[in-house]
């Protein structure tokens, strides 16, 4: 399981790793229709064998769909659904070669821990001294060792899904599904949580498949994500690529924050497109930077990162360039200071002030500045990103 | 005192409720014929007569196959229209559910006089097995009502997790499914046994010659020497009714802290 999962997630090693990786779902041209109700619209996708995936969208994308069409608890309209190689057509839920961790948990409430996580070995024909120990590793995997005992309805949250990862992972799938897990954890354990799903995933090297509206859980945990909006996938891409360079404004909008100033295209040379920006004036933008407007857009706009630019010195020196403006907004978070800055002329083509959110970090010896005052903003065009 | 208006209301709400009943056992014990006060002195010779009489007896067994039979029945038949109405979406839901429901509201003489001439134009002769299904049919609704109410607190994840770790659809429901709503099971079975044990009207017309509690107490009332026996067999029916209902409550109770459930109350 080394050679599939090699180090830390987003190294270079990693992803070259996983790029080789055999498919193991494959997912082909696949609609789902409630009667008028079109779901997902032709998905094509591949997740490879030891990948940590993510379906990431807003409610009502199709993400829960498509992830109930690998567990099969929903049949497709039309498309293939591979997994290993094998066709999935008429293979019913309980004998994929899949396991799901559900939303709500269903932790089996009139059984114990131990009854809960050997549910699935029912079938199993090894004997009962044998089952019990697979229980009890699994448990100790999840760091419930000793609670095989204890009913399942007094377990807290977090317990509850630690027994719904063991009771899935005992049956050694070779793909697990995760259907929001963490939506039901507060904010510390949530946090706790993803780390170790991350340790578990690479321990047991098993596919994890994970559905979520959480864009920062999304990036944190997987090795790939894919953006669903409407029953289609937007853009498939690595966390970074994902964050960096969104390939639509509307994957831009729903990862993090990103400001948007609209802007004017000049022209375009072999490697970058000339535009015009108020407040930040003509910039060329390499053509890796170029990504789609949404249909519901008037015209071109661009778009960066709070934390790709940042408040400077007056008179700095530096590489980059610096643009001018007045702080409009300061909103003070501890380790973090928002500044929403009003760029000189940035109410440029329609007369509309567009102020820009600028994050930065509370090191030691910064002062936070005040509302009113000037700003010097330090940006390059190379954190920028053209829609159009 | 604060409330006090309220606080005697109850009580005297309370009295008019329990004192005829507390009076059965009274009368039951009293060696005299006539129901009234002042009280002879005390005897055991009406249980020892209600004992003794065939008639009585054969009542009461007609009445007990009959609400054990009616009961099961229309528990598993609401099991069904349960599982189907708060898992499925077919077409005509509402319209069939409303019809399951409809004898709740019917007057039980329309329904006893329909069912009679049914069952005499199709030839069927009168017996317990009629009364079965006249109870059957009215206790379908509470039956329904009580199961439906179970299955639709369960979580349906629940069920798909089971199927999920490789059970069939049927074992999932047997694992799963049946321990979670076996509370609500006990309280159709308990409901529908109670209803059909007492019921008249339904029994009355389509028994044929066959006695039930009901019918046979009613038919003794026109003989007062038969009276204290009545309150005999009465005290004995309040005993077991008590008795019956506390074994459900515990069931109930012990099903609810089983599985964590919050208690939503029960009958008692």
């Amino acid at each position: 399981m080394t050679t599939q999962n090699p180090g830390p997630k987003s190294t270079a090693a990693h992803r070259a790793a996983m790029a080789g990786a055999r498919p193991m779902i494959e997912i082909r041209q696949v609609q789902k229709h409630y009667g008028d109700y079109h779901a997902l619209r032709g998905i094509d996708l591949t997740i490879r064998s030891g990948e940590f995936f993510s379906l990431l969208g807003p409610s009502g994308c199709g993400k829960t769909t498509l992830l109930r069409t690998i567990a099969g608890f929903e049949d497709i309209s039309s498309g293939v659904v591979l997994i290993d190689g094998q066709d999935m057509q008429d293979v019913p839920a309980n004998r994929r070669p899949t396991n799901m961790v559900f939303q709500s948990y269903a932790i089996f409430p009139h059984l114990t821990v131990a009854e809960n996580v050997g549910f699935g070995l029912r079938r199993d024909p090894r004997s009962r001294a044998e089952k019990a120990a697979a229980v009890e590793q699994a448990l100790e995997m999840v760091g419930l060792k000793g609670y095989s005992s204890r009913a399942s309805h007094a377990l807290s949250g977090g317990q509850r899904q630690r027994v719904a990862l063991a009771r899935a992972l005992i049956l050694k799938p070779k793909v697990l599904l995760l259907d929001e897990p963490l939506s039901a954890l507060d904010r510390k354990m949530r946090e706790q949580m993803q780390v170790e799903l991350i340790k578990l995933q690479r321990q047991v090297g098993i596919t994890f498949v994970l559905v979520t509206h959480d864009q920062e859980e999304a990036l944190v945990m997987s090795d790939r994500i894919a953006v669903m909006f409407e029953g289609q996938i937007a853009q498939l891409d690595g966390p970074e690529a994902l964050y960096a360079r969104p390939t639509s404004r509307r994957v831009a909008n729903f990862i993090g924050v990103m400001n948007f100033l609209p802007a004017r295209v000049l022209g375009e040379t072999a490697d970058a497109v000339q535009i015009e920006a108020p407040g930040l004036g003509r910039v060329d933008i390499p053509l890796a930077n170029v990504s789609q407007a949404d249909p519901g857009d008037d015209g071109p706009s661009i778009g960066f990162r709070p934390e790709a630019v940042s408040l400077v010195a007056p008179g700095a020196q530096g590489a980059n360039r610096v643009a001018e403006g007045v702080i409009d907004e300061v909103v003070y978070y501890g380790d973090m200071t928002y500044y929403d800055v009003r760029l000189d002329g940035s109410a440029g083509f329609d007369g509309q002030a567009r102020p820009v959110r600028i994050a930065m970090r509370n090191v030691f010896g910064r002062e936070v500045q005040d509302v009113g005052t000037r700003a010097n903003v330090s940006w390059s065009p190379g954190s920028l990103v053209l829609f159009r | 005192m604060k409330g006090g208006g309220l606080r005697a209301y109850a009580l005297i709400y309370l009295l008019f409720l329990y004192a005829p009943i507390l009076l059965l056992p009274i009368f039951a014990f009293n060696s005299g014929t006539i129901i009234a006060f002042p009280l002879r002195g005390f005897t055991t010779e009406w249980f020892a007569q209600m004992w003794g009489n065939a008639s009585l007896r054969r009542a009461l067994t007609n009445s007990l196959t009959i609400a054990v039979s009616s009961s099961i029945l229309a528990t598993c038949l609401g099991v069904f229209a349960a599982r189907a109405s708060t898992r499925f979406a077919f077409p005509g839901k509402g319209p069939i559910m409303g019809l399951i429901m409809l004898p709740l509201v019917l007057p039980e003489i329309i329904v006893s006089i329909s069912l009679l001439v049914v069952l005499l134009s199709l030839g069927v002769q009168l017996s317990i097995l009629t009364v079965i299904l006249g109870h059957t049919l009215i206790c379908m609704p509470y039956a329904t009502v009580i199961l439906s109410t179970a299955f639709n607190s369960l979580d349906r994840s629940l069920e798909e997790a089971a199927y999920d770790l490789g059970e069939t659809r049927i074992s999932a429901f047997r694992l799963v499914i049946l321990p979670l709503v076996m509370p609500g099971i006990i309280s159709s079975l308990l409901m529908s046994f109670t209803i059909s044990l007492d019921e008249f009207i339904i029994a009355f017309f389509l028994a044929g010659n066959e006695p039930t509690l009901p019918t046979y107490i009613f038919s003794q009332l026109r003989f007062p020497k038969q009276i204290p026996m009545i309150m005999a067999l009465g005290t004995v029916l309040v005993l077991l009714s008590i008795a019956l209902l506390t074994i459900a409550e515990y069931f109930r109770r012990r099903g609810i802290a089983k599985t964590g459930a919050k208690d939503t109350g029960g009958f008692l």
